[in-house]
């Protein structure tokens, strides 16, 4: 399997279906790094033709943003701007909610227009129009799983049914949390708090939404966020439940699915 | 006698009005100290935000019994205006009952529904005082009640006992008039009440219902002129407040332009524009105090009904911390009376030695918000705590850099090392040269 740059494409002359824009924890987190690759594999499987930035990717901002530091905001997003206008950059897909918003939401107004789509979304696009062909009977049939709604994607964008749709299509039995779709609790990572301890209280708030999730009886929580994801294994472990509760997000599902 | 009601009449509510325009004025005076932001596009997606959730009042629906609750209190109180409007002609003009002629035999039909709506608004509020003070709701008894928002909150349920009981009497003290004299019947539901007055004279039967009517109207004017310093101020505030609400996306953070063009200017020093003798004053980056702030936050503030929907939401507030955004709201609808007061005093605002960030809010509140838009997603009348949270920490970072040793590190790798971890950027691609290695 070949992954191409935006420069290689670019050296040949050529364009790239869709953009996949990673993000630090995709590109660095150990845990994140394995939704990447499966997100990668899928693209690669169905022949979707995608380009990386590779090492010209920067943060988007988004943590720098949400902790005040607006200069260090613009900074990123100027550089980031320039390169994606610089490859003339149409279309991008993040498995980041926080880096999807940003493009989507926070782009434009700085001179970054472009169609941006989060995994989950193209995921249930490429399985409505047959691209991704899912295993019958795949591994995840009939097993008991909850899915946890991302701030970012959810209350942020109003995304709730794509993902709903790919585990659907899993033929999973989804059991919903009481708090979930716009009512859904944050894991506690956003607005840069996975960079610093939280504030003194009675508990954490991923041990109270990894509680929240134990409590449906899933066998695997599913997610659409590597913070929601690491938050929620911590969560798990702090319960001592992680040999029997998987937290997955929905790519590494729909990765360990695919038809041959 | 008629003409010396009519003219007391007239007089108090002159008063009232005069008062309540007077006290109004000055929180539109202390709205527009705010910041400019223009609220005023795409009109049509406006209204309807006015009649999905403030007449429609859609997010009630999430919790349906309050909701169901709330809806009685609420349409009562539209409807029996229109009982009020007659009142007030009746009064100015000295007239009885002047809708009685024009509506004929329909009239009675009306006011059986007033008078239905008057007795659900009674359930309704009972309900309410008994959810307050005896089951203790936990989002309706947390501290930061403690005071006046809680004397407020029953003060209001015990004048709308008042006002509706006053109303029933009224019109029950009417309908055994018209038994006595052999003209009529009582009205749908007072009429049930009519046997309590056998045996009164007609002549105590209008000093009841003389009583009762005085009673009523002047407990509205009060309550008129109790409502902006109450969080009762939303029946009115709900529906601005629903017409310019922003509507951006929820996840969507406001720009600063004025960064925004630093960086640019940065980059590329060409385009700065040639530096002439005037500089545009500095303006404070992110919000220290309430004139920091949009005046669309202060609109906010005083709209806020202190329901606390926002706190039961809130992930950090849930796991014990500080922060609550209800408190936030609070907060800074005091600070705001507050510089108003001093205006009042000194005709323009004289420094205090006060602000709304560590006088009023904490930094440890404001460290403990993870941006999640519970609060903006669970409020009623589309209130944004997030907002006012986000610009009291931009100015807490870039005007006092007051930040964790955490997030120094954090912003230190961004800019150094383009992530918040301290990786090399060269690894950024690594995952990708494992996996063709794999495959
Ligand atoms: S955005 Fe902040 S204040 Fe609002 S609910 Fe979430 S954590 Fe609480
Ligand atoms: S901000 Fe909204 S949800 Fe929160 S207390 Fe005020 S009215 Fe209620």
């Amino acid at each position: 399997m070949q992954i191409k740059t935006m420069a290689e494409y670019a050296a040949n002359g050529e364009n790239p279906e869709v953009l996949f824009w990673v993000g630090c924890a995709g590109s660095f987190d150990q845990r994140a790094q394995r939704i990447t690759k499966a997100f990668a594999q899928i693209l690669d499987k169905v022949a979707v033709k995608f380009a990386i930035l590779g090492k010209e990717e920067m943060c988007t901002g988004d943590p720098a943003r949400r902790s005040g530091n607006e200069f260090l905001f613009q900074m990123m997003a100027y550089n980031n701007i320039q390169t994606l206008n610089g490859y003339g950059v149409k279309k991008i897909v993040t498995a980041c909610p926080h880096c999807f918003n940003v493009l989507k939401n926070e782009y434009p107004n700085l001179g970054g227009q472009y169609d941006v789509i989060h995994h989950t979304t193209f995921l249930q696009q490429l399985i409505n129009e047959g691209r991704v062909r899912l295993k019958d009977g795949g591994s995840f049939k009939g097993k008991k799983i909850t899915y946890h709604d991302s701030c970012y994607l959810g209350r942020g964008n109003n995304i709730y049914e794509a993902p709903r749709e790919v585990l659907q299509a899993l033929d999973v039995e989804l059991v919903e949390m009481k708090r979930c779709r716009t009512n859904g609790l944050c894991c506690g990572a956003g607005g840069a708090q996975m960079f610093k301890e939280e504030e003194p209280g009675t508990t954490r708030i991923n041990f109270e939404r990894a509680e929240e999730a134990l409590h449906t009886g899933a066998n695997i929580i599913a997610a659409n966020c590597p913070f929601c994801t690491t938050m929620l294994m911590d969560g798990v472990k702090n319960k001592e439940k992680e040999d029997d509760v998987k937290v997955m997000d929905i790519a590494e599902m729909v990765a360990a699915s695919l038809a041959d | 006698m008629h003409l010396i009601q009519q003219i007391i009449f007239i007089i108090c509510l002159g008063i009232a009005i005069y008062l309540f325009a007077r006290k109004t004025g000055e929180i539109r005076r202390n709205i527009k100290l705010g910041r400019d932001e223009d609220l005023n596009d795409n009109p049509a997606q406006r209204w309807r935000n006015v009649l999905l959730l403030a007449l429609g009042q859609k997010k009630m629906f999430k919790r349906p019994i309050p909701a169901i609750l709330h809806f009685f209190v609420y349409a009562g109180f539209l409807l029996i205006n229109i009982e009020v409007l007659e009142i007030l002609i009746d009064g100015v003009f000295g007239t009885e009952r002047v809708f009685q002629s024009t509506l004929g035999g329909f009239y009675n039909v009306v006011i059986g529904f007033f008078e239905i709506l008057a007795v659900l608004t009674l359930v309704a509020v009972i309900s309410f005082l008994v959810r307050r003070n005896v089951m203790k709701v936990r989002r309706l008894a947390m501290p930061e009640l403690d005071g006046f928002p809680k004397r407020d909150a029953n003060m209001i349920l015990y004048i709308e006992i008042v006002l509706m009981t006053m109303l029933l009497i009224m019109n029950s003290a009417e309908g055994a008039i018209r038994v006595q004299e052999g003209t009529g019947n009582g009205f749908l539901i007072s009429g049930l009440l009519t046997p309590l007055f056998s045996g009164v004279s007609i002549k105590t039967l209008l000093i009841v219902q003389r009583v009762c009517w005085w009673g009523h109207i002047l407990g509205i004017l009060a309550f008129l002129n109790y409502l902006p310093y109450s969080k009762h101020f939303h029946i009115i505030l709900a529906f601005p407040n629903a017409y310019y609400l922003r509507l951006r996306p929820q996840g969507e953070m406001a720009n600063m332009k004025e960064i925004q063009n630093e960086v640019l200017y940065m980059m590329h020093p060409e385009l700065a524009p040639a530096a002439t003798g005037e500089q545009p004053a500095h303006q404070r980056f992110g919000a220290k105090d309430v004139m920091d702030l949009s005046w669309k936050n202060l609109l906010d503030a005083y709209s806020c009904t202190e329901c606390g929907r926002c706190t039961a939401s809130c992930p950090a507030n849930i796991t014990g911390k500080k922060l609550s955004p209800r408190k936030i709201m609070m907060d800074t609808r005091d600070r705001l009376e507050e510089v108003g007061r001093n205006i009042n005093a000194n005709k323009s605002f004289v420094e205090d030695g006060k602000t709304l960030v560590h006088d009023y809010i904490s930094v440890e509140e404001l460290r403990a918000c993870t941006t999640c838009q519970a609060c903006v997603e669970a409020c009623p009348v589309g209130i944004e705590p997030l907002s006012i949270i986000n610009q009291l920490r931009r100015y807490l970072i870039m005007e006092e850099s007051n930040a964790p040793q955490e997030w120094n590190m954090m912003s230190g790798n961004i800019e150094n090392n383009m992530a918040p971890w301290k990786f090399s950027p060269d690894d950024r691609d690594k995952w990708a040269e494992e996996l063709t290695a794999q495959s």
